[in-house]
């Protein structure tokens, strides 16, 4: 076949031909949107499925417990949503209103988890830390059978913890920078070997990090029990996981960056120092905080390496020393319920400290890599414009 | 990655070829590589040598304790007997029940979250996710003690109740007509497993969602246009093409709830028999054997130990090392190209 018409395309400065009629704007099709007749038969089976299982539970069946009748329940409203949708539309549309049924529920129900554990451990201890003994006293003076008015509280368990977590970071930080530095920005065979068994070390349970750490640094070398041994015990936990972390911030800075840095003339160190950690900034400092979230709450390495004490101890290098997670652990049970509601309090200071942690990670890591803050925007535009000259009338 | 030394190929016939380019680094250069590669040997070597040693103290046990170590339940590492069977049994047991309970929420919402929830919303579902891998295990263990575990007997003692005949749900050790046998229903394996699930539907979402976000947008919409419903859409597009990714996360989360300490610590009754029977108010982990036990501390039991983590620390190391695979596979792009 030949093309016997030859095409004649307008140009480009060709006026758009006024004889055509503008198409009608099209209206984007809201696919997430739910329509107000598929919520009033979703609303209908949840009353019906409800009813019905009341019905089958209360007069029927001999059985009781509201486990069993919430399954019930949410059973009968997806045969009943089912149902109503298949009668109204069709087989293909009725599958598809239950699956994004079921799809919700799984939603609902983590976000219902979180909020139900934040929530009671909140209710539980939160009257406790208004306490101010609970920031300033310790155990020392309390025992099970002490009289009313002691003050008691889990000072020590809060400096043990800071400390315990200072350590980590000082000996984990460095180290799990420049190693994940050097498989990204050096490379070479030997990184790839590195990257293997960093990535091995994080299969490492805490457990068995704290109990290498009991063997070799608390009996071997016959340091005793100490705050040291237990910040040792963190930093094999946290290295790895910054370490990652911290790779896979620089693997997102984008190449051409680098290349233009070196183009100028740069050196290695150069760029990296006034290109790459720059961008990747906010990153780094969200993986550090994230691997600090990820220690603060580990219970295992400090129960078998820095042991108890009830008494305040600042000094990390010699003496037991507690931690909130192993103070919470010891006294959850206690039959003192002094000792349980500050079990409570340690919990809520806890989840504080990871609720503060997390914020401040989303706070910096919100941007992207390369991404500034709106103030270094600020100032940059401003110092762009000062160089430009003034536009004169 | 910088490489930028770069050889010409030698080819006479092209007549002009790239010109060689010799790289010459200044000194802060070279103090910067070798530094960066110093601290990752030390690195290396400090885990290296962790692995050794876990390897030279157990291995003493191992061989003390020969194939038995595989088939005994009993642990006595002072009399020589002592063994894995009855520990590995109760911790895969806890991890499955954590996985079945998981493995569907932890699913569906991911789905949720990257294929109906509204743009805002997808956010600050995404934070959540987060944030629940972020509180610690010893709040999940305290609020599975307090809450979860009594809302659970019921359930486990009508399993026992009406599914006696699956050999998992049988109970040997409690009088099921005996009154207030409630009581006897806590401690068990299957509760810890719902309790350790908790700490596994973050991981796993997160990595699903990830998976499930990558999803190609044209093929999507293709399936759109075909006149797929959204359920449609996932069932044909996301579903398979986020399939490796949901097995990697699945196991992620399945090396997380092996490892599980402490709120199993907190919940189990410890008893090292070996038994398939999850509701029996008793049970034992490896982690848990080693929080319970270290107290011990002569040198046999430590090696003992060393040689229960080193088992344990087998078992994750796989599980991760598959699950890594799995995940690496289904993620396109090493880096981002401007």
């Amino acid at each position: 076949m030949t093309v016997t018409e030859p095409i004649v395309r307008p140009g480009p400065d060709a006026p758009p031909p006024a004889s055509a009629p503008r198409p009608p704007e099209q209206a984007r099709v809201a696919l997430r949107r739910v329509a107000p007749d598929d919520i009033g038969v979703a609303l209908g089976a949840m009353v019906a499925g409800a009813s019905f299982a009341w019905v089958l539970y209360g007069r029927i069946l001999p059985v009781a417990g509201w486990q069993g009748y919430l399954i019930t329940a949410y059973l009968s409203f997806l045969l009943l949503y089912a149902i109503a949708t298949h009668m109204r539309l069709d087989r293909v549309a009725a599958g598809d209103r239950v699956a994004g049924a079921v799809i919700s529920t799984g939603a609902a129900l983590m976000v219902g988890t979180v909020a139900t554990v934040i929530g009671y451990v909140f209710v539980k201890g939160f009257g406790r830390i208004l306490n101010t003994d609970f920031f300033t006293a310790t155990q020392r003076h309390f025992s099970a059978l002490s009289p009313h008015g002691v003050s008691v509280g889990a000072a020590h368990a809060i400096v043990g913890t800071f400390e315990q977590m200072g350590i980590a970071i000082l000996l984990s930080v460095p180290l799990g920078v420049i190693a994940a530095i050097y498989m990204n920005e050096v490379g070479g065979r030997f990184a790839a070997v590195v990257r293997v068994v960093v990535e091995a070390m994080t299969a490492i349970p805490s457990v068995v990090a704290g109990l290498f750490v009991y063997a070799f640094f608390v009996i071997s070398l016959g340091q005793g029990f100490c705050g040291l041994a237990a910040g040792l015990a963190l930093s094999v936990e946290m290295m790895p996981v910054v370490c990652r972390a911290t790779e896979v911030v620089l693997r997102l800075v984008p190449n051409g960056l680098r290349e233009a840095s070196l183009a100028l003339g740069a050196g290695e160190f150069r760029t990296l120092w006034n290109v790459v950690l720059p961008t990747a900034r906010s990153g780094l400092v969200t993986a550090v905080i994230l691997g600090c979230a990820r220690v603060v709450g580990e219970t295992a390495p400090v129960l078998l390496v820095a042991g108890g004490g009830a008494g305040m101890n600042w000094d990390p290098f010699s003496g037991v020393q507690t931690s909130l997670p192993y103070f919470i652990w010891v006294n959850y049970k206690s039959p003192s319920d002094e000792l349980n509601s500050l079990a409570w309090g340690a919990s809520v200071t806890l989840l504080l400290i990871v609720l503060v942690l997390f914020s401040l990670a989303r706070l910096i890591g919100g941007r992207g890599p390369g991404e500034s803050r709106r103030r270094t925007r600020r100032r940059a535009g401003a110092s762009a414009k000062s160089l430009t000259p003034e536009p004169t009338s | 990655m910088a490489h930028p030394t770069v050889f010409a190929p030698e080819s006479p016939e092209l007549a002009d070829r790239p010109r060689r380019i010799v790289v010459r680094r200044t000194r802060a250069d070279h103090v910067f590589r070798w530094t960066t590669r110093g601290v990752a040997m030390l690195v290396l070597a400090l885990l290296a040598a962790i692995g050794g040693y876990l390897l030279y103290q157990g291995s003493g046990a191992l061989d003390r304790a020969g194939w038995g170590f595989l088939t005994e339940d009993a642990w006595e590492p002072k009399g020589g007997t002592f063994g894995v069977r009855g520990l590995l049994t109760g911790t895969v047991l806890v991890a499955i029940v954590a996985l079945i309970v998981a493995v569907p929420i932890a699913l569906t919402a991911a789905l949720y979250i990257t294929e109906f929830a509204p743009r805002r919303l997808r956010g600050v579902l995404t934070s959540i996710v987060d944030l629940m891998a972020a509180v610690p295990s010893i709040i999940y263990g305290i609020f599975g003690f307090f809450v979860l575990q009594p809302q659970l007997i019921p359930v486990s003692r009508w399993l026992a109740t009406n599914f006696d005949f699956l050999p998992i749900f049988e109970i040997r050790t409690i009088d099921v007509k005996a009154r207030f046998v409630d009581s006897q229903f806590s401690s068990s394996l299957f509760i810890s497993g719902v309790v350790v699930s908790t700490m596994v539907i973050p991981i796993c979402c997160a990595v699903s969602r990830e998976v499930f976000g990558q999803a190609p947008v044209g093929e999507k919409e293709g399936a759109l246009a075909l006149g797929a419903t959204r359920w449609g859409v996932i069932r044909a597009v996301v579903l398979p093409f986020g399939r490796g990714g949901m097995i990697g996360g699945v196991m992620l989360g399945l090396g997380r709830a092996l490892g599980e300490t402490i709120a199993v610590a907190m919940i189990i009754s410890f008893n090292t028999d070996f038994s398939f029977r999850v509701l029996d108010g008793q049970g034992s982990t490896i982690s848990s054997l080693i929080v319970l036990k270290y107290g011990e501390a002569d040198t046999e039991s430590i090696s003992a130990l060393m040689a229960a983590g080193l088992a344990l620390f087998v078992l994750t190391l796989a599980v991760n090392t598959v699950a890594g695979v799995l995940v690496a596979r289904s993620r396109s792009g090493k880096s981002t190209e401007i």
